[in-house]
């Protein structure tokens, strides 16, 4: 055994606090550092993408061709979705992952720590690549970011680097996903069965197990763009025996999946709090896990809804239409049990539990329109229409993001031992709810009066709700200027000393630690006290 | 729940991965660009291989002289288990999705292009004269006529190399175990030679697909699948074959116990997945 070999075997023993400057990050191999580095990346690209968002509802204040040209639109359309599907949704639910499940579960880092540094720093590499296209001869992807053949061909010299770009996101969900998987299933303390697990932990093994089934499916689809484009195969070329909408059945393979991994963890992260505020164990802890798994599986099978107009047999719509609505069971056991966990709770309404609540309602209200949307017949009406557009942002904004806030809110004095500003916090609460409900509610009756998605202009009696859309998008893109200003409070320690249990008796292992959690939570496997424990 | 530690073992940090990320910056920038019709676009590509691989070899010395030092415990070993099963899985899908659109292209674009189910007139307006069979380049005959590839000749005797190398690499993983050391370095170096020929008659094949058949990459979707399909398998295959060299090399230099030889176990389930993946491509890429 070599000298280095017994140096840093003893460096390993010895808890030490973190190393010192920019080595801390880059080298980091810390799950509480890159949980740290995740969750500002993702504000970062939440911020960029949301300005984008501005541009885009800019330009559809009032009819007509304002401020930016239609290519330039398309483009923001398509690099806003993309931005904040792999850089800000996902990257916030790893970070999450990894402040939160080594701490719930016993364990003192990810099982994997330097492959989950590698997992981080691919990211600001793909986005990089995806940003640069901006600036490029023919400009940035604008064909949507489904990325359908033939239109994404005609991009110009972005087009190899938003396949890479896709590409390393793919590999870096990939690595975070097995970490998370070997992690949760390999570093549990020996007391915490399975079914003992925090319903976060649980829906992120879930999701960790769709991201590993269905990111490499994605990047086989992304590579025969490629071919297609660069070296001449026939893919999605019918002249040669292909088919483009090939290429939307392997994207919604991949693509349907991934909505679910946007809104598990959020499942889970609202199942940790409801109870926290209800004062009472979650309803159906077993229930949920059930019925987290069936809509995975569910996930599967259910795709082509994505293309009911691509002209796909009956049979096919259909058997589409049926799974589709199938999920909305699983769903319903979800949000019966968060409703049943508050009967009779003694409830408190701090800001987690706000936007918790306000989860609740509005992710339902999502839901009900994909219900609506499942149904082929109508479908073809609603097909590409504002109404989809009002759908998947009821389910993402005051879905998912309302649930990545939450959880910041909650869990944010375990992780810097200060209380945030309560008061502040329920105003940006109060402001969000307010203002995406003014941006995204007013769609539904656009879409469903005929107005198309993705244009920069429109017909004049569309005109009253897109002007009260945009003034919506942009009190709501102020309002989180508000809870930056929060979080950066709350970093730098200007709240009251939080304890370490931070809220009223909560279950669960992190709370059983000192606020802030120490550099290495657990360095033996800690018992799982009958208080702290699920189900 | 595996086998628990009494302490729990956390590495050090590490410089590997964020060189990782600059190789991958230099490899995808120099990819784009160079396809993008920019000549140095090439050099900065190679450069990124160059530190990627320069990074595979530093992180993986790292991790081997930590396990040799004695570092790891059972809970890391199985860590490293894991991690390598689910890498697998990731790869099975990569390539369902190329055998997804082989299904797809044979029993729905080409039957379609040839009028069944409700295209008719697609047929009959757009592609008149076109047939449903397979192997076909499309209505469109891009790329010219060709002969397919048989299943017979050459890829019957890939199967059987590689079917063979499943073979001894077990009697290898065998020998290992019950610590014969001379049996482990004979099997385990016929393995990653049936590898490495696999490799070299598939080039040769490729050569005779291009030189003599008119078979190329541009072949319509009987071209774009068979290449792509069995062009990421012969790179796994390569990438498998050189694994097992390494570890050859690190049988040689003594390393591996029969109670601890993770790296081994992990490049065995490997080359049986490529294994699996190409009894696949024989039935549907090549005989059926």
């Amino acid at each position: 055994m070599s000298s280095a070999v017994t140096a840093a075997n003893e460096h390993d023993h010895d808890h030490h606090g973190p190393a010192k400057g920019l080595k801390r990050w880059l080298y980091a191999t810390n799950h509480k550092d890159i949980g740290t580095m995740y969750l500002v990346f993702s504000g970062l690209m939440f911020f960029t993408g949301g300005f984008m968002a501005l541009i885009i509802r800019s330009e559809l204040f009032t009819p007509g061709l304002q401020f930016v040209a239609p290519n330039f639109f398309n483009q923001m359309t398509t690099m806003h979705a993309l931005i904040m599907v792999f850089g800000a949704v996902m990257p916030a639910f790893v970070g999450l992952a990894n402040w939160m499940i080594p701490m719930m579960i016993g364990a003192p880092d990810m099982a994997l720590p330097r492959m989950n540094n590698w997992s981080f720093w691919i990211l600001p590499v793909a986005f990089s690549m995806l940003l640069a296209t901006l600036f490029m001869p023919g400009g940035a992807p604008a064909g949507g970011w489904t990325m359908y053949p033939p239109l994404v061909l005609q991009t110009g010299d972005a087009f190899p680097f938003l396949i890479f770009s896709v590409h390393l996101m793919g590999l870096s969900s990939i690595m975070g996903a097995i970490n998370v998987i070997v992690t949760i299933i390999n570093m549990r303390t020996p007391d915490m069965t399975l079914l003992k697990m925090p319903m976060f932990v649980w829906t992120w093994l879930i999701t960790a197990y769709l991201l590993i089934a269905v990111m490499p499916v994605l990047a086989g689809a992304v590579t025969m763009l490629l071919t297609d484009q660069f070296f001449g195969t026939s893919f999605f070329l019918a002249a040669g025996g292909g088919d483009p909408v090939m290429f939307q059945h392997i994207f919604w393979f991949f693509g349907h999946p991934e909505v679910y991994i946007m809104i598990l963890p959020a499942f889970g992260v609202v199942s940790e709090i409801i109870p926290t505020f209800a004062r009472k164990p979650l309803f159906g802890h077993d229930s949920m896990v059930y019925a987290a798994s069936s809509i995975a599986f569910l996930s599967f099978i259910v795709w082509a809804h994505h293309m009911f107009t691509v002209g796909m047999p009956l049979t096919g719509q259909l058997f589409f239409m049926f799974a589709t609505m199938l999920i909305a069971v699983p769903t319903g056991v979800k949000v019966f049990n968060w409703t049943a966990t508050m009967w009779k709770g003694a409830m408190t309404f701090e800001t987690p539990m706000l936007f918790s609540l306000a989860f609740l309602f509005l992710f339902t209200i999502g839901g009900f329109s994909g219900l609506m949307l499942a149904v082929v017949s109508s479908d073809i009406q609603y097909h590409d229409s504002y109404f989809v557009v009002a759908h998947f942002h009821y389910v993402l904004v005051p879905g998912s993001i309302f649930a990545i806030m939450a959880a910041v809110y909650y869990w944010l004095p375990k992780w810097t031992g200060h209380m945030y500003n309560e008061k502040l916090g329920q105003v940006h609460f109060w402001l969000s709810t307010i203002f995406v409900n003014v941006t995204f509610f007013p769609m539904h009756f656009l879409g469903l009066a005929g107005m198309p998605r993705r244009i920069p202009d429109y017909s004049t009696q569309f005109t009253d709700f897109n002007s009260i859309a945009s003034i919506g998008a942009i009190g709501f893109g102020l309002s989180q200027l508000l809870f930056v200003y929060v979080v950066i409070q709350c970093v730098r320690k200007q709240g009251a000393k939080a304890s370490s249990e931070v809220w009223e008796h909560p279950k669960g292992l992190e709370w059983t630690v000192p606020s802030p959690a120490p550099y290495h939570t657990f360095n033996d496997p800690p018992k799982v006290a009958a208080e702290v424990a699920f189900s | 729940m595996s086998q628990t530690a009494d302490h729990y073992y956390v590495p050090h940090e590490s410089h590997w991965p964020i060189v990782g990320s600059i190789g991958l910056l230099l490899l995808m920038v120099g990819f784009s660009s160079w396809l993008n019709g920019s000549a140095p676009g090439f050099w900065i590509m190679m450069s990124g291989v160059a530190v990627v691989v320069f990074m595979l070899f530093g992180w993986f010395s790292n991790v081997i002289s930590e396990s040799v030092g004695g570092l790891y415990n059972g809970q890391v070993d199985m860590s490293f288990r894991m991690g390598m099963f689910w890498f697998i899985f990731s790869e099975v899908m990569f390539f369902s999705a190329f055998f997804g659109a082989l299904y797809y292209a044979r029993n729905m674009s080409v039957p379609w292009l040839g009028g069944s189910s409700n295209n008719f007139f697609t047929n009959l307006l757009l592609w008149s004269g076109f047939e449903n069979v397979w192997p076909t380049n499309g209505p469109g005959n891009v790329g010219g006529e060709f002969i397919k590839m048989g299943p017979f000749g050459l890829p019957l005797v890939n199967t059987a190399l590689l079917l063979s190398s499943s073979v001894t690499v077990t009697i290898a993983h065998h020998a290992l175990i019950e610590n014969r050391r001379g049996l482990l370095k004979f099997f385990l170096a016929a393995t990653f030679i049936l590898g490495f020929i696999f490799v070299f008659l598939q080039a040769e094949e490729y050569v005779e697909a291009y030189q003599h058949m008119n078979l190329k990459l541009t072949t319509g979707i009987y071209g774009s699948t068979f290449f792509m399909l069995t062009g990421f398998h012969g790179m796994h295959v390569t990438i498998g074959a050189i694994m097992l060299l390494i570890v050859w090399l690190r049988v040689m230099k003594g390393h591996f116990t029969p109670n601890s030889h993770f790296a081994f176990e992990a490049t065995a389930w490997y080359w049986h997945f490529v294994d699996v993946v190409w009894l696949g491509l024989y039935v549907f890429v090549y005989w059926l």
